[in-house]
């Protein structure tokens, strides 16, 4: 009895699911060539002091990965739809391990969409050391640890045909107020709320690769507290969440 | 394996156990005792409210009065155990797997569980064994189903409505199965809207009708009770007490002009009943059906 053959197995659905994987992973790719590709040799954009090509490849990580995070929250719909949730309420499986099995997978789908968006932004000439590509996947990582709650949540209490306008609405939204779209400027509204919404500190990731410093206490705090709270949710929701459908 | 039940323990015990959904009560309080080993049915029309009855026993819903108890402890520390395999109704498979990935996952969540290939042929799934679980048929997807409650190797198996999705062929094999599973020595717990079913492959029948439990007994006793046929005839001249103690009748009754018999054996009954009353017209014979039954014991026990 152990939850790595059950972990193993969702790794394989997840990957098995062309239409989805294809989909995900492209689109993200489509759009950074459409938008940093005319600015590639912009190296100020917008007076951020980043390099285009640098931080719309981080821009789309965050988008992409974001919406990555959030799909486990189209298959959690899938699934109670279909009745499985409550085939696995009535096993032993711990509610930690099926946590484990969904946030696990969720990475593995960013962590993919996130190597090639790299690959993609190397080809428009962004050019880190080693160093400061693996510091920046590891803030994306931490700060991707909301998402995984949220998604989690989500798919506890959505259906399937209400889950996509939500997670497409919710990723352009977080998207737009995190500035993967453009810098936003210091003191308008929009960047004073964007401090506490933790898709701003994703894309703030990209300041590691030019030394600076990404996140001050605010940024960790941020993805900190929106960590703990949505954890607490999903808890909550998967807890509730035995009725028939 | 737990260690705290042991053989004497009961499988399921409920006590006063009541469920509402908004204004509709389910579920009003009822006791239900399965011994270790037993394979009981629980047999009622649509929303007598056996699957609200299964929920609780299975922990996916809290009552709202009264309490269950399964091997002697919750069914939270039961599930979590192992000991309890469930097919429920309704339940779709998840995807992108194949019918043995799945049965393999599920498997593996289990302390003592079934071997994966001992399963798949158990509920004949050998040829449908490296598909994907989206590709299947009607009647595949429930064998899977079963295979997977299956598969966990539980002490307690319950299954709700099993066979409402198989066909003759699907339906015949999975009785096969559960009577070996039973000789086995697991407990079973079933519910059906088939008396058929109870009978033939039950010890033990439990009644249910709008959330009481209106019958529980031995599966022939429970059978002779509603499987029983009714004689109506235009009589008005005969005195009810007569006709009760006609051969075969086991109670009588008068609508006006018009008698009804409930008739334990109605060939013996109407040979009697037609030798001391040839006057007797309008004679029906019908078989009580299930809901007909169950409509009479509820208005025996509102009464």
């Amino acid at each position: 009895m152990s939850a790595l053959p059950y972990t193993r197995f969702e790794l394989l659905r997840t990957l098995r699911n062309r239409r989805f994987f294809i989909l995900s992973l492209g689109f993200p790719v489509v759009l950074y060539f459409l938008i940093a590709g005319p600015q590639r040799s912009n190296h100020d954009l917008l007076g951020s002091g980043i390099p285009a090509p640098l931080y719309y490849m981080v821009g789309m990580v965050a988008f992409g990965t974001m919406s990555a995070m959030l799909s486990s929250g189209a298959r959690i719909a899938t699934e109670r739809a279909a009745g499985w949730t409550r085939q696995l309420r009535i096993s032993p499986l711990s509610p930690r391990s099926y946590f484990r099995a969904k946030v696990l997978t969720a990475y593995l789908m960013a962590l993919l969409s996130m190597a090639v968006l790299y690959v993609c932004g190397a080809s428009l000439g962004v050019h880190l050391p080693a160093e400061e590509w693996l510091k920046m996947t590891a803030l994306i990582v931490i700060g991707l640890a909301p998402f995984a709650a949220l998604g989690i949540v989500l798919g506890h209490l959505l259906t399937p045909d209400s889950i996509g306008p939500a997670m497409g609405g919710g990723v352009a939204l977080l998207a737009f107020v995190g500035g993967t779209w453009f810098p936003l400027t210091s003191h308008s509204v929009l960047y004073s709320v964007a401090q506490f919404v933790p898709s701003y500190w994703l894309v703030q990731a990209s300041h590691v690769a030019l030394g600076g410093k990404a996140w001050d206490a605010k940024g960790w705090l941020v993805v900190i507290g929106w960590t703990v709270v949505l954890a607490a949710l999903a808890r909550r929701a998967y807890r509730r969440d035995t009725a028939r459908l | 394996m737990s260690r705290v039940s042991s053989r004497a323990t009961p499988a399921i015990q409920a006590h006063t156990l009541s469920k509402s959904y908004g204004s509709i009560e389910a579920v009003r309080g009822i006791d239900l005792d399965v011994a270790a080993g037993e394979t009981v049915a629980l047999l009622g029309p649509n929303g007598a409210g056996k699957s609200t009855t299964i929920d609780m026993i299975l922990g996916l819903s809290q009552p709202d009065g009264g309490g269950v108890s399964v091997f002697g402890g919750t069914p939270a520390a039961a599930i979590a155990g192992g000991l309890v395999g469930a097919m429920l109704q309704t339940g779709a498979l998840i995807r992108d797997l194949s019918v043995r990935e799945l049965i393999a996952m599920v498997a593996s969540l289990y302390p003592e569980p079934l071997g994966v290939q001992d399963t798949i042929e158990l509920t004949g799934l050998q040829e449908a064994a490296s598909q994907r679980t989206q590709k299947l048929s009607g009647g595949q997807t429930q064998r899977v189903r079963f295979a997977v409650a299956l598969v966990s190797n539980p002490r307690l198996l319950i299954l709700d409505e099993p066979t409402v999705a198989m066909d003759v062929e699907g339906r015949r094999s999975f009785w096969g199965t559960m009577r070996e599973l039973a000789s086995r020595g697991k407990t079973v717990l079933f519910a059906t809207h088939y008396l058929e079913e109870a009978d033939a492959y039950a010890d033990r029948a439990v009644l249910m009708a709008s959330g009481r439990i209106v019958a529980d007994g031995p599966t022939t006793q429970i059978k002779a009770m509603v499987g029983a046929r009714t004689i109506r005839a235009t009589l008005p001249t005969a005195e009810l007490e007569e006709l009760a103690t006609l051969p075969g009748v086991s109670s009588a009754d008068r609508h006006g002009q018009s008698i009804v018999l409930s008739c334990s054996d109605s060939d013996a009954a109407i040979r009697a009943m037609l030798e001391r009353f040839p006057e007797a017209r309008d004679i029906e014979i019908a078989a009580a059906g299930l809901e007909e039954a169950f409509l009479e014991l509820t208005a025996a026990e509102a009464s």
